[in-house]
């Protein structure tokens, strides 16, 4: 626990660092597409302890999302303006933003044990239409809500607070905010891997009767990974909005939720690392592509190569990048020739 | 004598409109093996699914350390001792060995414990430790079935459940099996065996109950029902 709390710190520090190189050197072209990396990385990771260890495919991440999002942005808004009304952007408080992000996260986890708790006996491409209808009615429900300003959403998000010596960033502070969350999603889910509610988990997603039977609480550890995976698609939210400084509900669209599983998939599902790899490729992949596109003059062709390179990949490694297996110490080991010896005793 | 630990009273239980059990009633004595016998479709599985919580009886009740446990789930009893090794493929296959008897010590946090609990179960099957490694759906039938009651060993189960250990393996295999379970029970843990294979069954155990169309029809010492013209006419071939 205190080495956790140590490694943390160490990490926010890198973020700090991270940030500072991203302001002072680097285009702000590229520093958009590492801040939508670090939010898709948080999406990723949080998804892949419900589809890819409790093995409950969910098609609902985008609807976490936008809980998150809509519950983060509204209570800063009015924490930092006390009114919705246009006018210039501020900064949000250091206390206030903390305490919306919590408010997101656990918004959003509350929603996903309402979720999880009623669709405990579904199963497969069930539980998957069951998760979709549930982001679409979310994403309804929000449309209609005119407190939050309804088809158009929120605008007039405050920026992220401000750190000590930030003051002349141009980019500002998001960088920092997005990683520091994905160092905690990422460490949280090393640890959660070795944890005896990560080997339930498994159970869970291996064979739940034999679960049952070796004493693991099944109906509760499939409510718990939708809990925590919503968690962070909650905090994944709340920065989002804040970073656009605008949300609208058609930001949540099934298209997002997809993609979200697209990145798990690529990557290997069940992989930590994998979901890592997968949620980078997949947001940088249809950047790169955008370019070509323009200069050969045919456009929709990156949407074409995307979906190529997904076909390909199912048909050619359909475990994905990383199949199940983590960027570890041990892997490395195996992949340098006579080293591969297994020690296990 | 003392009261027995397991007790299960005129058991009746339903798949939804389908009643798979009658009246069941049976009890495991501490330390004792007890077979239930029975054809494919007798209910059998059902009965041991009930006593392990996995299936609720709608009349009748499941005392096991004289505490009514008929409404308690799985998950619960492991921690009390009363443990089921599935039949056949209730492994984890995409997982190793290794992990698999890893995961039957899921409730358990004495690490002592653990590791002493898991050199046990290598001694008593040596071909898992030959595969620790090896993923738990390549090894062969034998092989799984060792892993299922090595790995519900793992929970330090003081009343065992064991479903069909035998199920589809070679007689030399069957022999080694059977082995076995004399052996854990020779260390103290008592044993409900459900199986097909009733002659080697009722040589392993000292009592018996034999269960058709979802009623207990007979019970008695094992010896006995091995003697018996219309057991063996049933279940150990005729003659």
């Amino acid at each position: 626990m205190a080495r956790n709390l140590l490694v943390m710190l160490g990490l926010l520090a890198g973020c700090y660092g991270f940030n500072f190189v991203m302001a002072e050197f680097i285009e702000v072209v590229y520093v958009d597409y590492i801040n939508l990396c670090g939010l898709a990385i948080i999406l990723a990771v949080g998804l892949n302890v419900i589809n890819g260890l409790a093995g409950q495919f969910s098609l609902g991440h985008a609807g976490f999302m936008s809980v998150g999002a809509f519950a983060g942005a509204y209570a800063s808004i009015m924490l930092t303006y006390g009114v919705i009304e246009s006018g210039p952007l501020s900064f949000v408080s250091m206390g206030s933003f903390l305490l919306c992000l919590a408010l997101s996260g656990l918004s959003a986890a509350a929603v996903g044990a309402l979720v999880g708790a009623p669709t405990l006996r579904l199963k497969g491409d069930y539980l998957a239409i069951a998760t979709l209808g549930f982001a679409e009615i979310t994403r309804i429900v929000l449309t209609a809500q005119d407190a939050i300003g309804g088809p158009t959403g929120l605008k007039r998000i405050p920026k992220m607070p401000l750190l000590p010596g930030s003051e002349k960033w141009d980019g500002g502070t998001s960088t920092f905010w997005i990683y520091a969350f994905v160092c905690l999603v990422i460490l949280l889910s090393v640890n959660l891997q070795r944890s005896t509610f990560g080997r339930a988990l498994i159970c869970v997603r291996e064979n739940e009767l034999a679960a049952e039977t070796m004493g693991v609480r099944a109906s509760r550890m499939k409510i718990m990974a939708f809990v925590y995976g919503a968690f962070f698609a909650g905090i994944a939210g709340c920065l989002y909005a804040h970073y656009q400084h605008s949300v609208r509900p058609d930001d949540f669209t099934t298209v997002r939720s997809i993609e979200v599983v697209v990145m798990l998939v690529l990557g290997g599902l069940g992989s930590l690392t994998g979901a890592v790899v997968g949620a980078v490729i997949v947001t940088l992949l249809p950047q790169f592509l955008r370019p070509l596109e323009e200069s050969l003059g045919l456009s929709g062709l990156s949407m074409v190569v995307y979906a190529a390179l997904l076909l390909l990949m199912m048909l050619f490694r359909p475990q994905g990048i990383f199949g199940q297996r983590e960027l570890s110490l041990k892997l490395l080991r195996r992949l340098v020739p006579g080293g591969g010896k297994e020690s296990r005793p | 004598m003392a009261e027995p630990l397991l007790i299960v009273e005129k058991v009746d239980v339903y798949y939804g409109a389908v009643q798979a059990l009658r009246g069941v009633s049976l009890q495991v004595h501490e330390g004792e093996v007890v077979t239930l016998i029975g054809c494919n479709g007798a209910g059998k599985t059902t009965t041991l699914n009930t006593i392990c919580g996995l299936l609720r009886p709608r009349l009748g009740r499941v005392l096991y350390q004289g505490n009514d446990i008929s409404r308690r789930p799985a998950h619960e009893l492991v921690r009390q001792g009363l443990v089921m090794a599935p039949e056949g493929r209730g492994i984890f296959p995409n997982l190793t060995v290794a992990e698999n008897m890893d995961l039957g010590a899921f409730t358990r946090s004495d690490k002592a414990g653990i590791a002493a609990d898991l050199e046990r179960g290598y001694a008593l099957f040596p071909r898992l430790r030959e595969r620790i490694n090896q993923k738990a759906g390549t090894l062969s039938g034998g092989e799984q079935q060792m892993l299922a009651i090595a790995r519900a060993l793992m929970a330090r189960p003081r009343l065992l459940l064991l479903d069909e250990p035998s199920l589809g393996l070679a007689p030399l295999l069957v022999k080694t099996i059977f082995e076995t379970i004399d052996r854990i029970n020779g260390e103290g843990v008592s044993i409900l065996l459900v199986e097909q294979n009733a002659n080697a069954a009722l040589k392993h155990s000292r009592r018996a109950y034999v269960l058709q169309s979802g009623e207990i029809c007979q019970e008695g010492s094992s010896e006995a029902l091995r003697d018996d013209p219309a057991v063996r006419a049933a279940y150990l071939g005729g003659q």
